[in-house]
C-alpha cells in the first residue's frame, strides 16, 4: 500500500556493458602522443637516446620515400606476407573444415594442432632454410606455417558452432554432402573464420620481420635489422611505423570483408 | 502417397523412448500428434523423414509419388531454419539448385510459392528482417517449391506468438483447401490439434504409444476460433492427456 506524501523517482540502474565506436577518439589518442613525444624531446625532457623526435623520424621517411627504397624494401615484405599467408590460410581452412565434419581427422589431427601451436616458429626459421633454402622458400614457409594453427583452430571451432538444426534442414531437402559444406556449413561458419583470420594476419606481420632477418637483402625486416645494428632509432621508428600501418591496413581489409561478407548478422 | 508406421520401437541405450507405435497417415489428410512433453513425438517424426533410424519397426510408402516430385517428404521446423546469410527467394532456391533447377525455371517456381505464401513482395528481403509469421511462411514456402508427397511438420507454430499462430493456422487451412495435401503435425498445442487435425493420435508419456485415435469429420475451412464442437473434442483430448502430462512434468530429464 502506497503511503500519501513519499514521492520519489525511480533512479536509473541500467545503460552501460555496450561500448560503440566512436571514431574520433583513436585518432586523438595517436595525436596526442606524438605530440607529447615531439614536446619532450624538442625540450630535452626525453634524451635523444630514450626516443627520437617525430618530425625526425617522418623526416626519414621523406627521404625513404624520396629515394625509392621505401618501395624496394615494401614489395618484397607484401609478397612475401601475401604468398605465405595466402599458404597458411587456405589449408588452415580446409584442415579445419576437415576437423570440424569428420570424427578420425578430428581425432586424429587436433593433438597434432595443439603440439604444434605454441611451437614459437621463429625457432624452427633454421630448419626452413635447411629444407626449402635461404630464399624465398622459408620464409614463405615460415609465414605460412604460423598462420595455418590459429586457422585451423578458428575453422574447427566456427565449424562446430554452425547451426545443426540448418545442416537437418539441408539433409532434410536432399541436398548432396559438398553443398551442405559448400551453402550451409562454409557461410556458416564464416564469422568465426574471418575473426580467426585477425589473428592469423597479425602473426605473418610478425613473422613477416622475423624471416627477412635471416638473409634478406630487401624487406621491411631487414631494413629494421640493419638500423637496429647500427643503432639508428629514426630508421628504426619509420620501419616499426611502417608494420603498424601494414597491420592497421590488414585489419581494416578483414573489417571491410566482414561488412561485405556478413552483412546478413544483425 | 500413404505413409504407414509399423511396430515402431526406440530406445537410447537402456532408455526406451518410443513403444510398438502403428499409425498410417491416408493421402490428402493431417495427421496431428500430440502428447506430454518428451514423449518421442518429434523423434517419430525424424524416423518418418528418415533423419533418424528406429531401434525396431518400419516407416513404409504406399503409393505414387505426385508428379514433379523433388523431395517426397518435407520438413518443416519449428525454430524456421533459414539460411540467414540468404534472401527469401535465395532461401527457396536453395533447395531447387541441387535438383538442377535453376534460372528461369527455378524463377517461375520462386515466383508460385512465394504468391502463395503471400511473400511476393519480400524475395529480396534478409530472414533479419521478416518477422516470425514471415520467416514460418518463407520456410512453408520452401516446403512447396519442392512439390512434396508429405509435409512433415514439427511443431510449427510454437516459435509464434499467439495472434500470429492463429493468422498462420488460417493460412495452412487455404493452402489445404486450395490444393489438399498430406500432412503429419506435431504439436503440444491442442488448439492447434483440433484445427487443424483430421485425425489427431495422442501419444502417452514415455515409452510414447498410441493412447488413442480421435477423428474429427467437420471439414477444416468450417473450423473457426472458439468453434464449440472443437471446444469439446479439445476438451475431451485434455481429459486423455492431464494425468499424463502431470506426470510428465514431475520427472527428472535424463537424457
Amino acid at each position: 500500500m502506497s503511503e500519501p506524501g513519499v514521492v520519489r523517482e525511480v533512479s536509473f540502474r541500467g545503460g552501460g556493458f555496450s561500448p560503440r565506436p566512436r571514431r574520433w577518439v583513436g585518432v586523438v589518442v595517436f595525436v596526442v602522443l606524438i605530440a607529447l613525444a615531439e614536446w619532450g624531446t624538442r625540450t630535452g625532457w626525453i634524451s635523444a637516446l630514450t626516443l627520437p623526435k617525430p618530425s625526425d623520424v617522418l623526416q626519414t621517411f621523406r627521404e625513404l620515400y624520396s629515394s625509392g627504397l621505401l618501395f624496394k624494401h615494401l614489395f618484397p615484405s607484401l609478397t612475401r606476407l601475401a604468398v605465405g599467408a595466402a599458404m597458411g590460410v587456405s589449408v588452415g581452412i580446409c584442415v579445419g573444415v576437415l576437423i570440424g565434419l569428420f570424427s578420425y581427422v578430428r581425432s586424429g589431427l587436433v593433438p597434432v594442432v595443439a603440439a604444434i601451436f605454441p611451437i614459437p616458429k621463429i625457432a624452427l626459421l633454421p630448419l626452413f632454410v635447411i629444407w626449402f633454402g635461404i630464399g624465398e622458400g622459408s620464409k614463405y614457409a615460415l609465414i605460412a606455417f604460423g598462420t595455418f594453427t590459429p586457422t585451423v583452430v578458428a575453422t574447427y571451432g566456427a565449424v562446430d558452432n554452425v547451426d545443426r538444426t540448418l545442416i537437418r534442414m539441408g539433409q532434410s531437402f536432399g541436398l548432396s554432402w559438398f553443398s551442405i559444406v559448400r551453402k550451409i556449413v562454409l557461410p556458416g561458419a564464416m564469422p568465426g573464420i574471418l575473426s580467426g583470420l585477425r589473428i592469423s594476419l597479425a602473426i605473418a606481420i610478425i613473422l613477416l620481420v622475423a624471416a627477412e632477418m635471416l638473409g634478406a637483402e630487401y624487406g621491411i625486416g631487414a631494413y629494421i635489422l640493419e638500423a637496429g645494428s647500427l643503432y639508428d632509432l629514426e630508421r628504426l621508428f619509420v620501419g616499426v611505423i611502417i608494420l603498424s600501418v601494414l597491420g592497421v591496413v590488414v585489419s581494416a581489409l578483414i573489417g571491410i570483408a566482414e561488412r561485405r561478407l556478413l552483412d546478413w548478422r544483425v | 502417397m500413404e505413409i504407414e508406421l509399423a511396430g515402431i520401437s526406440h530406445r537410447y541405450g537402456d532408455f526406451e523412448v518410443l513403444r510398438d507405435i502403428s499409425i498410417s497417415i491416408p493421402d490428402g489428410q493431417i495427421v496431428c500428434i500430440i502428447g506430454p512433453s518428451g514423449c518421442g513425438k518429434s523423434t517419430l517424426l525424424r524416423f518418418i523423414g528418415g533423419l533418424e533410424r528406429p531401434t525396431s519397426g518400419h516407416v513404409l510408402q504406399l503409393g505414387d509419388l505426385p508428379p514433379d516430385c523433388l523431395n517426397p517428404l518435407t520438413y518443416i521446423f519449428q525454430d524456421f531454419a533459414l539460411l540467414p546469410w540468404r534472401t527469401v527467394a535465395g532461401n527457396v532456391s536453395l533447395v531447387l539448385e541441387d535438383h538442377g533447377i535453376r534460372g528461369r525455371k527455378a524463377k517461375a517456381v520462386i515466383a508460385d510459392v512465394l504468391s502463395r505464401t503471400r511473400l511476393t513482395d519480400f524475395s529480396d528481403a534478409l530472414p533479419r528482417q521478416l518477422s516470425g509469421g514471415m520467416k514460418q511462411r518463407v520456410a512453408i514456402a520452401r516446403a512447396l517449391a519442392v512439390n512434396p508427397a508429405v509435409l512433415l511438420m514439427d511443431e510449427p507454430l510454437s516459435a509464434l506468438d499467439s495472434q500470429t499462430r492463429e493468422l498462420l493456422m488460417d493460412d495452412l487451412v487455404t493452402l489445404w483447401s486450395r490444393q489438399p495435401f498430406t500432412a503429419v503435425y506435431v504439436t503440444h498445442n491442442l488448439a492447434e490439434a483440433v484445427r487443424l487435425g483430421h485425425r489427431i493420435v495422442v501419444l502417452s508419456r514415455r515409452p510414447g504409444c498410441v493412447r488413442d485415435i480421435i477423428e474429427i469429420d467437420k471439414p477444416l475451412t468450417e473450423r473457426k476460433f472458439g468453434d464449440p464442437d472443437l471446444d469439446i473434442c479439445q476438451r475431451q483430448l485434455w481429459q486423455l492427456m492431464r494425468d499424463e502430462a502431470r506426470a510428465a512434468d514431475s520427472e527428472l530429464i535424463d537424457v
